[in-house]
């Protein structure tokens, strides 16, 4: 029924002889929402890092849509469908939060000209939709930089979905949010991302966004998958509750 | 408002030869080098600083040199090719320095800026040494002028460039490539994560600005009528940063409000001009320590992972 | 053999000026992450004070070994009055600011520096090479070599050795390298890196003045030699990799060997020698032959 849209194997990357990723192998399947919970520290931000190639792995190969795309550039990764949220949001501090917008649109829609201006209004008008989306729409002109933590989340988030990727990684897209937000956040990104049809990967800490949200869970221990499943499943093991959601 | 004070400025540099004839070669040198000034503050843009963009102007100019000398001695043809030429010195370097930044790419810049000085300062029989070349009065539209009626057409026809390149560049900088420059400088790896190709970002700017500054020097070098390797010397590659910067704070119209003011205290006061390089070295600290709040993102630091 | 001995001989004294004017860029780096544009001008300083001193002395009709001591004297006193003086008002202003404003700010310096060396010294070259004279010369084997080149090689490797014996063992050394490492916590712990700067900034000054007034000898000074200098200095920084003490010492032998090479065969492609050097290093390794690029943490 669903084919595998990612394909991960065997990677394996260490850095100053820690082992980040220790022959990890995994599918994302279209249409997934595919969570990964994990302590601090065990390279799940690695992960992200070697699937977008800003890291390259040691050996192991990763594969989407049945090409490989290990060792490519990012902007290589990125222009093949792969778009990344960070969990530092990654904006042009310098710039309005319209202008980020609509540098990730023409950059989609191909830089290349020196003669129309970035500020078209179909483009615009785009820009500000996404906005809305993540409830940035009243602060189009403010300078990013200027933006309180959890803003800047959102348009780090609005800026991957400009680019209208089949897959997106979300690095703990809630955090920084307030907890009231979180879910408003989580309820306008699931209904992007469907009507998308968007698959995404997810590294998040709180666990009842992962519980509520997620098709399936990776867990991640030191480099490696621990277990995976349905959230419902999962969060019954006891490995799994001892040793990352800390309840025993 | 600031259209009606540019257009009253643009008219009243027009009008100033006409009240005061020696104004005219003062003026049509701040052009040329308003214009390599704003290919440096292109670069700026992205926050790369190029203390070797002297070059460019002289390889125009010595391109002037050449052409005119294997027989080309048509005014707008010899503009086109110079400018040509440049542009492909600029796709040379530019290639080669694209993938460096901050202090490797101002020091490189000035690196091939010391070479080229010095083979053309060396070359005596193909350059003509530290003597440098002639430029003659070149024919226009097929007529052969006298020197004074070209340097009129010169000064004319360099503000009439100078609009339209003033025009262009500021369309550059708001398009999304324009704008992608400045992204370079606040966050290269979101910009990679766009699926953008910085070096090619970056390799247009390059070769724009070398474009630019080779128009400059095509005009400089008819304006004076002779190139010489000091076009190329790394101070003059300073005063060009100086202006660029001047430019950083006033757009577009500021690269040349900088070049205009910087020449015209050059030409007055001559008791000033034995300590150029030292009054050209102040104001840069001066504009960079007083003013900086006009120089874009310039200060701002990239925000840096804070875990 | 015969005329291997001469080329190696020249290389190595060449290597030793180069690696003097190199060395002081490369460890300001190091410690206080400001790339110093006008490093350059501090080498054709000392130069000129060193010739200024040499001049004196000799017209004085003073003992003429004393001119050895003014080399000395006079990068200490270039180094004591220059170094924090610019340490303490431009170079400390640009300290947090961004790598462009650092190069624009040092950039400015330089252009002062460089207008103040005419103005106080003139447009003329000087030539004074009493030191030189006085050690004289050893014949071997046919060959004569100006012992004066030994001497700089000698210092060359004195300061080399210093250096490194300095940082790895001296308590200063320890205070230094514990800046280089983490800035903040270094300062949380109560180390005084204002005094670390400052003193690292003078060193960084004396060790160039110092190249110029040994070079001052064998080669004289003339204008231009500050920019000369200052792109030789990060042509040999970058071949060896920023912040890289021995990596500094090889790549002086590198470039000294571009140019001798060159002056024996090819004298023309002299100046160009050691850039053709830094493209080929720079393009096999962007960031030198010791250098690393540090990603940035996503």
């Amino acid at each position: 029924m669903s084919k595998a849209l990612l394909q991960v194997k065997d990677l394996r990357v260490e850095f100053n002889g820690v082992k980040a990723a220790d022959g990890v192998s995994l599918d994302i399947n279209e249409g997934e929402f595919l969570a990964i919970i994990g302590p601090n520290g065990s390279g799940k931000t690695t992960l992200l890092n070697l699937c977008t190639g800003y890291v390259k792995p040691k050996s192991g190969s990763i594969h989407l849509d049945g090409r490989a795309i290990t060792g490519l550039m990012p902007r290589a990764i990125t222009r093949r469908g792969v778009a990344r949220a960070f969990q530092i949001p990654q904006l042009f501090s310098a710039q309005s939060v319209l202008d980020n917008m609509m540098l990730a649109l023409a950059a989609r829609d191909g830089l290349w000209t020196m003669i129309r201006p970035l500020g078209l209004s179909v483009r615009r008008e785009e820009a500000v939709a996404l906005l809305d989306l993540v409830g940035l729409r009243d602060d189009g002109n403010r300078v990013s930089r200027t933006l309180p933590e959890g803003h800047r989340k959102l348009l780090d988030i609005a800026i991957a979905l400009a680019l209208k990727p089949r897959l997106l990684l979300l690095d703990e897209p809630t955090s920084g949010v307030s907890t009231l937000e979180r879910f408003t956040l989580m309820e306008a990104l699931m209904s992007a991302l469907r009507s998308r049809n968007i698959t995404a990967l997810f590294v998040e800490h709180d666990m009842d966004v992962v519980q509520r949200y997620a098709s399936r869970v990776l867990v991640w221990n030191a480099g490696n998958i621990m277990a995976q499943g349905h959230p419902d499943a999962v969060f019954k093991d006891e490995r799994v509750l001892k040793n990352v959601v800390g309840v025993a | 408002m600031r259209m009606l004070i540019l257009i009253v400025a643009i008219l009243a540099v027009l009008a100033a030869p006409l009240a005061a004839p020696w104004l005219q070669f003062v003026l049509t040198l701040a052009i040329a080098k308003g214009m390599a000034a704003l290919g440096v503050a292109i670069l700026l843009r992205a926050g790369l600083i190029s203390i070797g963009h002297a070059m460019f102007f002289a390889a125009s100019a010595y391109g002037v040199a050449f052409l005119a000398a294997g027989g080309i001695s048509d005014f707008a043809t010899l503009l086109v090719l110079s400018v040509v030429i440049a542009s492909l010195a600029g796709a040379l370097v530019g290639a080669f320095l694209v993938r460096y930044r901050a202090i490797f790419f101002a020091m490189l810049n000035l690196a091939v800026s010391m070479v080229f000085y010095a083979l053309f300062a060396k070359m005596y029989g193909v350059t003509g040494g530290t003597d440098g070349m002639t430029i003659p009065v070149p024919t226009v539209f097929g007529m052969q002028l006298a020197e004074p009626a070209f340097k009129s057409v010169l000064f004319y026809g360099s503000v009439a460039l100078a609009i339209v390149v003033g025009l262009a560049v500021r369309r550059y900088l708001d398009s999304p490539l324009g704008h992608a420059l400045s992204a370079v400088h606040t966050n290269e790896v979101r910009l990679e994560y766009l699926g953008v190709p910085v070096w090619a970002v970056l390799l247009i700017a390059y070769i724009v600005s070398a474009a630019l500054a080779g128009l400059g020097g095509a005009i400089g070098g008819f304006a004076i009528g002779r190139v010489v390797p000091d076009f190329a010397f790394w101070t003059a590659s300073g005063h060009l940063v100086l202006v660029a910067v001047l430019g950083g704070i006033g757009g577009v119209p500021g690269a040349f409000i900088g070049a205009l003011f910087l020449e015209l205290l050059h030409s007055e006061a001559t008791a000033l001009t034995d300590a150029w390089n030292l009054i050209v070295g102040a104001a840069l600290i001066g504009v960079i320590v007083f003013l900086p709040k006009g120089l874009y993102g310039l200060f701002a630091r990239d925000e840096v992972a804070a875990k | 053999m015969n005329d291997i001995i001469p080329l190696v001989l020249d290389t190595l004294s060449s290597a030793a000026l180069i690696f003097f004017a190199a060395v002081g860029l490369t460890l300001v780096f190091n410690v206080l992450r400001v790339l110093n544009v006008a490093h350059g001008s501090f080498y054709s300083i000392g130069a000129y004070v060193a010739a200024s001193m040499c001049f004196f002395i000799a017209s004085k009709h003073l003992n003429p070994y004393l001119s050895f001591l003014a080399l000395l004297v006079s990068a200490v006193l270039v180094a004591v009055v220059l170094g924090p003086l610019i340490e303490r008002t431009l170079i400390r202003w640009t300290y947090g600011k961004s790598e462009a404003v650092q190069i624009l700010i040092t950039f400015g310096l330089f252009l002062i520096l460089e207008d103040a060396q005419r103005m106080v010294f003139g447009v003329q070259s000087f030539y004074e090479d009493t030191p030189m004279r006085l050690m004289g010369s050893t014949n071997i084997g046919g060959i004569v070599y100006l012992n004066y080149q030994l001497f700089l090689i000698a210092m060359a490797v004195v300061v080399l050795f210093g250096l490194r014996f300095l940082i790895k063992y001296s308590r200063l050394g320890r205070l230094v390298a514990a800046v280089v490492a983490d800035r903040e916590m270094a300062q949380s712990i109560g180390v005084d890196t204002g005094r670390i700067f400052v003193l690292a900034f003078s060193l960084g000054v004396f060790l160039a003045a110092f190249g110029g007034a040994l070079a001052v000898p064998t080669s004289g000074v003339a204008p231009g030699l500050g920019a000369d200098t200052m792109v030789l200095a990060f042509a040999v920084a970058a071949i060896g990799g920023l912040g890289q003490i021995e990596g500094a010492a090889l790549a002086a032998l590198i470039v000294a060997l571009a140019r001798v090479l060159a002056i024996y065969f090819e004298p023309s492609l002299d100046a160009v020698a050691p850039y053709a050097a830094m493209l080929v290093v720079l393009l096999v390794r962007p960031y030198g032959l010791f250098g690393t690029m540090t990603a940035r943490r996503i």
